[in-house]
């Protein structure tokens, strides 16, 4: 079969499964969100303290481990690293700024669109705007320089953290936090899917990305490098058949105010998702695909994962974050800082600026 | 011969386009995971070039060539 239509029929299930999410109790347009759901898991382990926001997220561990399955299944597990680890933190950190701003990561995005939330109308045209910008840097001979086979047990340890994850999560010591224990709290952090369909779902979306490499960063960039469409009519199949669900279960509306789980601010929820596509192309893919990645081996994503969650975690405990009231003026800085910090990245690994 | 293993996506792909884009008919690059030999082979065939794989110890050697 042809690799574009298995693409686009992997793109429809991973669709339906995200907005039948929602239907078992996950906030609404978040059926996936790897920005919200690290964030949320760097709350429940403490890494910040804002009570709405804090759960073990059963999705983001799925998605590692289906991605693990699928490359030992397919014999494509491999420990590798050492490309820029601290260059990659950084990143991670920064896409999970600009993703705040904006309340979500590429995948929540399309799953915004999908809702008929037109805020993130904005987002799509600053995340095209961003991966052109990291375009303009891969043309300029951007690179982080390569990875290298590692001992297999190092390529283990983010698949083992998760099942770690797992297990504090069923099991629920108090030292963990979650949203559901303050009874006067309102948040997305208490929204939430029962754990062994979360988990389920994510072991499917993870396992069906592994084998596709699905990567939302990677759509767009690969049509304005290549012409290459396989990714982006995958996103578009994610985005039909999401947007499908929605309007039959009746979670679909169309408008800009009152989102939910998002805000108004046009200007950066644009600029909040230009700074996730620069940072994702940088990396050499979005958030959803470097969990993959990690699932797969690569502590490079691992790093990147880290640095995802220590974002998080900076985000809430100085009040980086949006929220359905809007951008904050410390996230306005950090996303501005941001770009800054992601645009000198690129310059400096540029061809013309390293030794032979 | 291009060697583009342990590169991030998309590099491989555009290694292989910087290099096309120099003129030839015979190009060679390995890779050493599946997903770049894939991207590979797709850029490649889409340009109408053959590509041959040699895998060996998990690294594929990929020969491009063009059709004629």
């Amino acid at each position: 079969m042809d690799s574009k239509k298995i693409t686009v029929a992997i793109g429809l299930v991973i669709g339906v499964i995200s907005a039948l999410l929602v239907k078992f109790g996950n906030p609404a347009n978040m059926g996936f969100c790897i920005a919200c759901f690290i964030r949320d898991t760097a709350g429940a382990l403490g890494l910040h303290r804002a009570q709405p926001v804090q759960y073990i997220r059963p999705e983001i561990i799925g998605l590692v481990l289906g991605s693990c399955i699928a490359a030992i299944g397919g014999k494509e597990f491999q420990a590798r690293g050492g490309s820029a680890p601290m260059t990659r933190f950084v990143l991670g950190f920064f896409v999970m700024v600009g993703a705040l701003m904006f309340l979500g990561c590429p995948f929540r995005m399309v799953l915004r669109l999908a809702g008929g939330d037109l805020n993130a109308v904005m987002g799509l045209a600053g995340f095209f705007i961003g991966i052109l910008a990291g375009v303009f840097f891969l043309n300029k001979g951007y690179t982080l320089k390569r990875s290298y086979r590692l001992p297999i047990a190092e390529g283990t340890i983010m698949p083992a953290v998760q099942i770690v994850l797992l297990v504090l999560l069923v099991a629920a010591p108090a030292f963990i936090f979650f949203s559901g224990n303050f009874p006067d709290v309102k948040g997305p952090g208490k929204a939430h899917a029962a754990i062994i369909i979360s988990l389920c779902a994510g072991l499917v979306v993870g396992y069906l990305c592994q084998k596709s490499r699905f990567c939302m960063a990677g759509g767009f960039r690969d049509f304005i490098l290549f012409k290459e469409t396989r990714l982006l009519l995958g996103f578009a199949a994610i985005f039909a058949a999401a947007l499908a669900v929605n309007i039959f279960i009746g979670k679909f509306k169309l408008g800009f105010e009152a989102q939910p789980v998002a805000h108004t601010d046009f200007l950066w929820n644009f600029l909040g998702m230009a700074l996730v596509g620069l940072a994702s192309v940088l990396l050499g893919g979005c958030p959803l695909r470097q969990l993959i990645l990690s699932g797969e081996g690569s502590t490079d994503s691992a790093i990147t994962a880290l640095g995802l969650l220590v974002g998080s975690a900076f985000c809430h405990n100085f009040g980086l974050a949006s929220s359905a009231a809007g951008a904050t003026f410390n996230g306005k800085a950090a996303v501005v800082i941001g770009i800054i910090v992601t645009a000198a990245i690129g310059f400096a690994n540029c061809a013309e600026n390293k030794e032979a | 011969m291009l060697d583009a293993r342990g590169l991030s996506c998309p590099q491989p792909v555009l290694m292989l386009k910087k290099a096309m884009t120099g003129g030839g008919e015979k190009f060679e690059i390995i890779v050493d995971n599946t997903a770049a030999k894939e991207n590979i082979t797709r850029f490649a065939r889409n340009l109408g070039y053959n590509v041959a794989a040699d895998e060996k110890e998990g690294e594929y050697i990929l020969t491009v060539t063009k059709q004629l």
